[in-house]
């Protein structure tokens, strides 16, 4: 069967005043049904514009998809137009984003932005569309439902317009839900409850997941797979269990040993990484991740690896092999 | 007086921030308690952690603490000196004697300022230093904080986050502080700069002597730098204790609830860990709740809670909580 979507080969570029920024650079990866991805990676590593070209949202011109495919069903994405385009997002695949207080209108009821859609894709009449709201709204977990459709977002805590946005990303049950750091702006308890709310909605729905984040801790509990990415490109991917075990880029392996856990008292200093992540403006020939890599051997700077297998389900683009530091 | 080794002594202190209505004639309709009576301790050469949510109130303590702002009530004592007594040049040279680091480091520099100028202001202000004398002074200081002194005529836009914050914490150094409260330093930079920023606060602790409140949400990093910590909760504080105690014994629910929501990077143990998870958000600290300001959204809250404020009591070995129950 046919994953529900893959991504081949997708290339995004922004051509800017300063030159080429090179943000996804060739990366592929598929999604099965029901599945959590999770895809981790530092600011300006390419992990959010990827997602938004998957969901034709990057804006053109500066930005351009130059190559690839995104299958969706077996359909490509990137050759549908701008109205069948529209069918898909939303419905088939929703997104939830950073920051909930600019991607919700100001202007207008949280009721009515939740209503849109499922007047808009699904038909329904205002009477209906207004019943599943409130549903919708109560599953989400916001007290009172019915009597907040009328609020606007600012009466409502960052905690609650996440909700919010999940509700509406949840109202024409689309079968991939692709959450874009949604709790970075929130506290630690709110995390928590958006992390298990998304969870439950996960087994009730039946809906995939790709959760980007930076944060390495919200990914270990959420996903089953996860993509490592730095600099446009993947570097390390597998199972959530296996990558937190036993790292096998350098790059991960350095990311993990640089965080202090809240469960533990290490005494030791942490481990840095040295140096800045690449300009994307101008990446070297060799592995992006080279100049501030430890294991770094000539080949490194001179050729770019690809990701290969290192295991059942388990790829590393590295020509060092970490457990033995040989190439 | 500070014979016991306490460097800095917070007592009752509170900052209540009026509301007015008016445009003529101001009237004072409420105010918001963002720091509402707290007392602790800082001893010298130790890092004392302050934790808790955004509008906890952890910010406006430590500004109140270095009196930029003036406290409602309560008192702030430096190395035996009451700070809130003092006034004018007495207070600005003790001033010198604590620094701030500041959260977001693209804000806190002046972007049209050089960085000799943004480092060489604490100097100029304390007059520790002109001329010739100055310019080395700042060249050692990015030394010390792993910069090239050839950067010296450079302007904040041109460094990444990372030495943006370098740059805060050499302008902190400046003045050969005590203490230095640093409030969410690292914030705002990425996993992977966090790290360095962390170990250079430590050598420098070390290589100084220096005494830190570290200010932060993240209580991971908290447990890696501090040695004692504070739990802050609406203006108050609910638990402090020894690190490592109050990571691995938390008493108060909140605590509880606060050190189970954070996610530990490791799957297996992930998917097992039991999560406290609260209901409902923060409620607005213009009216707290009666008693426990926590009894709303507390798990095992009984009536008493809503009624009584809890006492602040050791539950043994420097571990204090305030709470009726545990």
């Amino acid at each position: 069967m046919a994953p529900l979507l893959k991504v081949q080969d997708l290339t995004t570029r922004f051509r800017t005043l300063d030159g080429v920024v090179h943000a996804v650079n060739g990366i592929s990866y598929v999604l099965e049904e029901g599945e959590a991805l999770g895809i981790v990676g530092e600011s300006g590593c390419g992990k959010s514009v990827s997602v938004l070209s998957v969901m034709g949202l990057i804006p053109e011109p500066p930005g351009e998809i130059i190559a690839g495919q995104v299958l969706y069903q077996g359909q490509d994405l990137l050759k549908l137009d701008d109205e069948q385009m529209e069918h898909i997002r939303g419905r088939e695949i929703a997104m939830v984003f950073q920051d909930p207080m600019t991607s919700l209108n100001p202007v207008l009821t949280i009721g009515r932005q939740i209503s849109e859609p499922l007047i808009v894709h699904l038909g329904m009449g205002q009477e209906e569309a207004h019943r599943w709201t409130v549903d919708l709204l109560e599953k989400v977990g916001i007290p009172q439902a019915a009597d907040r459709y009328r609020d606007y977002p600012h009466q409502f805590s960052g905690g609650m317009r996440q909700r919010v946005m999940i509700a509406m990303a949840l109202a024409c049950a689309p079968s991939i839900l692709i959450a874009d750091e949604p709790t970075t702006a929130l506290d630690v308890t709110i995390q928590a409850q958006i992390v298990e709310l998304v969870k439950d909605l996960r087994d009730q729905l039946g809906m995939a997941v790709i959760w980007i984040t930076h944060d390495l801790g919200v990914i270990a509990g959420l996903a089953e797979r996860v993509i490592v990415m730095y600099a446009g490109f993947i570097v390390e991917r597998g199972h959530v269990d296996d990558i937190y075990a036993n790292p096998r880029h350098p790059y991960t392996l350095a990311l993990l040993k640089s965080l202090p856990r809240v469960d533990r008292t290490s005494g030791e200093k942490l481990a840095t990484i040295d140096g800045l992540p690449p300009d994307l403006l101008g990446l070297p020939p060799g592995c992006p991740f080279a100049p501030r890599c430890e294991y770094v051997v000539e080949r490194c700077v001179q050729e770019n690896p690809v990701l290969e297998p290192v295991g059942p389900n388990r790829e590393v683009a590295c020509w060092v092999d970490v457990t033995t530091r040989r190439e | 007086m500070s014979s016991n080794g306490v460097l800095v002594q917070v007592k009752g202190l509170k900052k209540h921030f009026p509301i007015t209505r008016g445009i003529l004639v101001q009237r004072q309709v409420g105010a918001v308690k963002a720091v509402d009576g707290v007392t602790f301790d800082i001893y010298r050469g130790e890092t004392l952690g302050l934790v808790g949510e955004s509008g906890c109130g952890k910010t406006t303590a430590g500004r109140t603490i270095l009196q930029l702002y003036r406290p409602t009530a309560g008192q702030v004592t430096f190395d035996g000196t009451d700070l809130s007594t003092l006034k004018g040049e007495d207070l600005r040279r003790m001033r010198q004697r604590m620094q701030m680091i500041f959260q977001d480091p693209y804000a806190s520099l002046n972007s049209r300022w050089t960085i000799s100028r943004i480092i060489g202001e604490p100097l100029r202000v304390h007059k520790l230093a002109s001329g010739q004398e100055q310019i080395e002074r700042v060249q050692e200081l990015l030394r010390i904080v792993r910069l090239n002194p050839r950067f010296v005529n450079r302007y904040p836009h041109e460094f990444s986050g990372g030495q943006r914050q370098r740059i805060g914490v050499a302008r902190a150094l400046a003045s050969n502080p005590e203490f230095i409260i640093c409030d969410e330093p690292i914030s705002a930079l990425d996993v992977s700069i966090q790290a360095q920023v962390v170990n250079l606060l430590e050598e420098l602790q070390e290589q100084f002597g220096l005494t830190y409140l570290f200010i932060a949400h993240d209580l991971s990093m908290v447990r890696h730098i501090c040695t004692r910590v504070a739990v802050m909760y609406l203006g108050q504080i609910v638990e402090l204790a020894e690190k490592d105690e109050l990571y691995d014994h938390p008493v108060h629910p909140y605590t509880q609830a606060l050190l189970s929501a954070v996610p530990v990077p490791d799957p297996p143990l992930e998917r097992k860990r039991k999560r406290v998870v609260l209901e409902g958000d923060v409620p607005s600290p213009v009216d707290p709740p009666p008693g426990c300001r926590f009894s709303t959204r507390c798990p095992v809250a009984e009536e008493m809670c809503s009624e009584e404020e809890p006492p602040w009591r050791d539950v043994g070995g420097g571990h204090f909580v305030a709470c009726h129950k545990n």
